[in-house]
Order: structure tokens, then sequence, then C-alpha cells
């Protein structure tokens, strides 16, 4: 895989970056690391804050404290639309396709390719629905029919759809949300092989998960994030599975659960 | 990298009449048929299946498909206009008061009377995208509001529940540019008297059909539809979608509006009201989803060419023309059964 220079600043950087919502602390003292082309993830149990993580480094909320920095330059976005036009693209757990539109439609939904002149301009339907197959089938995966409705593909093949939609149109950094939690075994390998061909053809990955053991196939770098904080920050060269693993149940927590059922460990 | 191509065996390849099954109008298609068919064969008079029948029949299903190709727009967009059958009566009556009580001319108030009905369109989608209401709700209330307008406005200045003489002023003179917009608008053409309407009709399904398949923002109107949520997160515009959607029905009832004008060469206050639901039956009988996303502009046609072929076929058949409620009641859910059907044979598509 590429060589990670160090002189290249980050994709994506938060220095202690906090979000209050009214009383509500969703994120507190929040700092976090994206370097370029490689795959960050951040881990976290439900109510751990990582859907407001999300939506920071999306556009959709604006920090309350901290400062979150693109490609080393202090940054603020006001909307999804800057973050897009930053080539920071968001795929959403289960919000990221039109189920029953084709897939050709879906890929280049809010980007469609149109040629001639205003009120002749048309979409380019051929080109569109060839080049869809042909991304696809970079990512490994042969759609028969561009023109079936996403519906009718499976959950991790509409996940493919919108990874390969947002590397089409440029994405330096892809935050995925929880790309595998709906997904089964064989599925969520698929997804997270998408990740890694992701990474490699030089795009930076922000991948949100609750699994320590997708988390650890695939990535680089691992934030823990729990009740609104930064718990821990592991490297793949200074953590072991097991102990990621562990560190994400909670560590004696799990023990004490562990002790409480009357399981013997 | 891996660039090998996972083929799944589980899915056999789409043959082609699966791709025609799939198109959502193909249900409606195949009704039509069976309703010409039907009513040439229960016809008393012999013309139903003459040039000069499909005149007839073409001419009510005209003014009723002008609307519904734009009802069926704003469905797919996934949003109802209950106030598309009163803005018939409300733009008629608009260019109608306008050259009759303040003299002004026949071709302006028409253009007028079109920006006052994208205005009406516009009042709706923008209240219900920022209220989000649901758009029956917000509809319903613009609905009731014109009708009680058109009511109270038209008696405050006319005396009377009708605007009449739009063709002739007090003096017995022809207004100016009525004639053209006669001809526009209202008149008939070859021995078989097609009405001008049937024009109107046809050429907007081809354009509207162009929009929807072939342009960005026809992809945009099927997205809004099916997930806005979704159309959003990829930087659709859904808000300005939904509102243009709102303003080309408002339109195009004002279309009709003008037409019917043109015709009667008056306008009751009453006019348009109840047909609202002609439009939208023949939408969802064309194929639109009730819920969004889904259907197709030539649908809308086929739809409103059922509703016309049964109000002409009934007269046809010398039956009482009250039965033509309970046919359009019949006419629906057969449709709609038969549409979901086939989606669910054909399309596979897991909702």
């Amino acid at each position: 895989m590429t060589e990670v220079s160090t002189n290249k600043p980050a994709a994506l950087a938060l220095e202690n970056v906090g979000k209050r919502f009214g009383s509500v602390i969703a994120l507190q003292d929040v700092s976090m690391v994206v370097p370029q082309n490689q795959v960050t993830c951040v881990l976290g149990d439900n109510g751990a804050g990582k859907s407001t993580l999300i939506k920071i480094l999306s556009g959709v909320h604006t920090p309350t404290e901290g400062q979150m920095y693109v490609n080393g330059e202090p940054t603020t976005f006001n909307s999804p639309r800057e973050a897009l036009d930053n080539g920071i693209a968001t795929v959403y757990q289960d919000l990221a396709t039109v189920p029953l539109m084709a897939v050709w439609r879906n890929f280049y939904l809010g980007n469609e390719p149109t040629k001639g002149f205003w009120p002749f301009r048309g979409l380019r339907t051929k080109y569109a629905k060839e080049s869809c197959k042909g991304e696809m089938a970079q990512m490994g995966i042969d759609i028969r029919d561009p023109e079936q409705p996403v519906g009718t593909l499976s959950g991790g093949e509409r996940q493919a759809v919108s990874i390969a939609r947002a590397i089409h149109f440029g994405a330096n950094v892809l935050i995925l949300d929880e790309p595998t939690s709906a997904l089964g075994v064989k599925q969520s390998g698929v997804v997270l092989k998408h990740i890694r061909t992701a990474a490699e053809s030089g795009v930076s990955v922000v991948f949100i998960t609750h699994n320590p053991h997708h988390a650890y196939l695939v990535g680089d770098n691992f934030y823990l994030l729990n009740r609104g904080r930064m718990l821990a920050e592991y490297t793949k060269d200074t953590v072991s599975r097991e102990e990621l693993v562990k560190a994400m149940a909670g560590g004696a927590e799990l023990d004490a659960l562990a002790h409480e059922l009357g399981a013997d460990t | 990298m891996s660039t090998t191509t996972a083929v799944d065996d589980r899915v056999a390849t789409t043959s082609s009449l699966t791709r025609i099954m799939r198109r959502p109008e193909i249900g409606a298609f195949m009704g039509a048929l069976v309703v010409y068919i039907f009513f040439a064969v229960v016809d008393q008079t012999g013309t139903f299946f003459s040039l000069d029948g499909t005149a007839r029949w073409t001419d009510v299903a005209s003014t009723y498909g002008i609307i519904a190709v734009a009802v069926a727009m704003l469905m797919i967009g996934g949003e109802f206009d209950l106030s598309s059958g009163v803005m018939i009566g409300s733009s008629g009556l608009f260019a109608g008061l306008l050259i009759t009580e303040y003299n002004v001319g026949v071709w302006p108030a028409i253009l007028l009377t079109f920006v006052f009905a994208a205005g009406i369109g516009f009042t709706n989608g923008w209240l219900v995208v920022t209220t989000g209401l649901p758009s029956f709700i917000v509809t319903l209330a613009m609905f009731f509001s014109l009708r009680g307008i058109n009511l109270g406005v038209t008696k405050v200045l006319t005396d009377t529940v009708r605007v009449a003489g739009v063709d002739e002023g007090p003096d017995g003179e022809m207004r100016p540019g009525f004639e053209s917009a006669e001809t526009v608008f209202a008149s008939t053409f070859t021995q078989y008297n097609f009405r001008m309407a049937v024009v109107w009709w046809i050429v907007l399904t081809i354009i509207a059909t162009l929009v929807l398949t072939r342009t960005k923002f026809g992809n945009w109107i099927f997205a809004v539809g099916g997930d806005s949520n979704a159309a959003r997160n990829v930087g659709v515009p859904v808000r300005r979608t939904k509102i243009m959607l709102f303003m080309y029905v408002s339109m195009s009832s004002a279309l009709v509006g003008i037409i019917s004008l043109m015709r009667l060469k008056s306008m009751q206050a009453g006019q348009g009201v109840t047909q609202e639901f002609i439009f939208i039956i023949a939408a969802v009988v064309g194929g639109c989803l009730l819920t969004g996303g889904y259907g197709s502009a030539i649908g809308g046609t086929i739809g409103a060419a059922i509703i016309g072929m049964a109000f002409i076929g009934i007269a046809y058949a010398q039956w009482n023309t009250d039965w033509t409620w309970l046919f359009l009641g019949l006419i629906l859910f057969a449709a709609v059964f038969t549409n979901s059907l086939i989606r669910r044979r054909f399309q596979g598509a897991r909702r």
C-alpha cells in the first residue's frame, strides 16, 4: 500500500472540538487526525456521539467549540454542500440511495452528466449507464442491468453504489456511517474490501462503526469514542484485535457482566 | 487491487419482456385497450370507433390529460395538489374579469393569468416545503380558499356567479386578440372537429415525458418523491424541485381554464371544482404510486384517455350517464390492483 509522507498535512483534523445542543453536551474536547490515504476508524457504542461527530465532519452541524482543519487549513462548514465542495463525501447508513430509482440514476443523482444547450439540455443516458456499470465493475460488482431499481440490490451492493459514487465524484475524504451494521457476514466482507480499495486508490476514509472486528480488518488508526469524549487512540501497530475488542466493550465492565451472567470466560 | 468481477449466479438476466412489463404505465396501457374494445363493442351508435367518435372522446380526455400529466409529475415528486380543479375556475375567472371588467387585452390577460397561476403554485409549494405539513392539507386549504374567492370576487364584480362576454365588448365589437387566442386555444381542425386542446395535450405529454426521463430535473423529480432525505444528501435542491412541480400543476390548470374560457366565452364561478380527483385518478390509473417516486407522464395521459373513453363510451352505449361515476370507481380499483400485481411480478423490488 501507499506510504504516507509525513510532511503532507492530514486530510481532516479536529482540535478540541465540542458540540452542545442546549444543555446537552453531545461531544466534548474531541481531537482526531485523519491521515491521507489511510482508513481511520471511529469506534463507539450507541450514544457515544458517533452521529454528532459525523454530522460535524460532513457539515450538517457546526461545532460549538474547537477547530476543524481540512488539509491543514482551518475550515468551518455551514452546509453539507460546502463539505462536498471540499471533497468530503458522506455515505449515510441507509439514506444514501433512492430504492425505486434505477442504479444509474442513483449513481449520478445530483451530478447528472448532460449535453446540449438549454432548453434542449438532456441527460447523457447511454454514457451514464455504461460508465456506471464500469465504475461498479471496478469495485468488483457486476450490475447486470443499470436500469434495475436500486431496491433490488442487496444491502452490500447498495453501499457499494454509494461508495463508488462518492469516489467517482472526486471525494478526497470518504465518511462511512456504519456501512456494515445492517449487513450479513459475507456482505460486510465485500464492503470492507471496498473500503480498502478506496484507501488504496488515494482516498482518506473515516470508517464509523461499533464493530471492532470489522474496524481491525481494514483500519490504520483507531479512535474510541465514549459518552461524547475521545477515550483512546491506537494505531494498527500498537494494538491487537483482542485489545481493541476489549477496549470497545468497556474492558472491566465486560468482566463484570460475564461474572453477573455466571459465564466462565 | 482486484479487478475481477463477481458474477452472482442467483440473479437471472432480465428478458426484454420483463423490461417492457416493468414500465409503470403498462397496466394502464393494457387497461386502455380493454376499455376501448369494450366501448367499441357496446356502442349503439356506431360512432365510437370512427374518427368522429375519436374526436369526441379525445376532447374530453385532453382537458383532463393536460392537468393529469402535471399531477402525475407532482405525484412522482411525492406530493398532491387538491387545488388543481378549482384552479381551472380561478384562472378562467381571473382572465375573464381582467378582459371584461378591466378592459385588459385578451393576450395580456392570458399572460397575466399564467403569472397568477404560477404564483398560486409557488404559494402551494412554498407552504408545503417550509411548513412541512402534508401537501394534502395545504392544497385542501388552498382549494377551499380559492373556491370562496372565486364566488366572492365574481359576485362583487359582476353581481352574478359568472363572467360573460369575453368575446365581444358591450358595444358588440369583437375584442382585439380574441380571435387569435381562440384559434390557439379553442379552435377545431379537420372535418371531424378535433379540438386544439388535443394538440396541447399531446405536446405537453411529450415534453413532460422528455423532461422526466431525459433531463437532470426529471431525475430530481424521481429522487425527491422516492426519498427526499437521500436526495438532499447528494445535493439535489429538494425544495426548488417541489415548488416548481406545484407551479407546473397550477399553470396547467390555468391552461385548461383559458381553453374553457375561449370555448365558452364565459366562465362559471364553480367551474372545475370536483375535477381534482379525476386528475388524481388518471395519474394513479396510469401507474403513479400514491407514495411518490414512481410513475410516468404518459401514464397520466393514458389514464385520462381511459376516463375520456368512459365518459363518451357510456353515452354512445346509450346508458344513463349517471353510471359514469360507478365505472370510474371500478376502473380506479381494477387499475391500481393490476398495477400492483404487475409490479410485484416483474419488478421484484423489495420495498
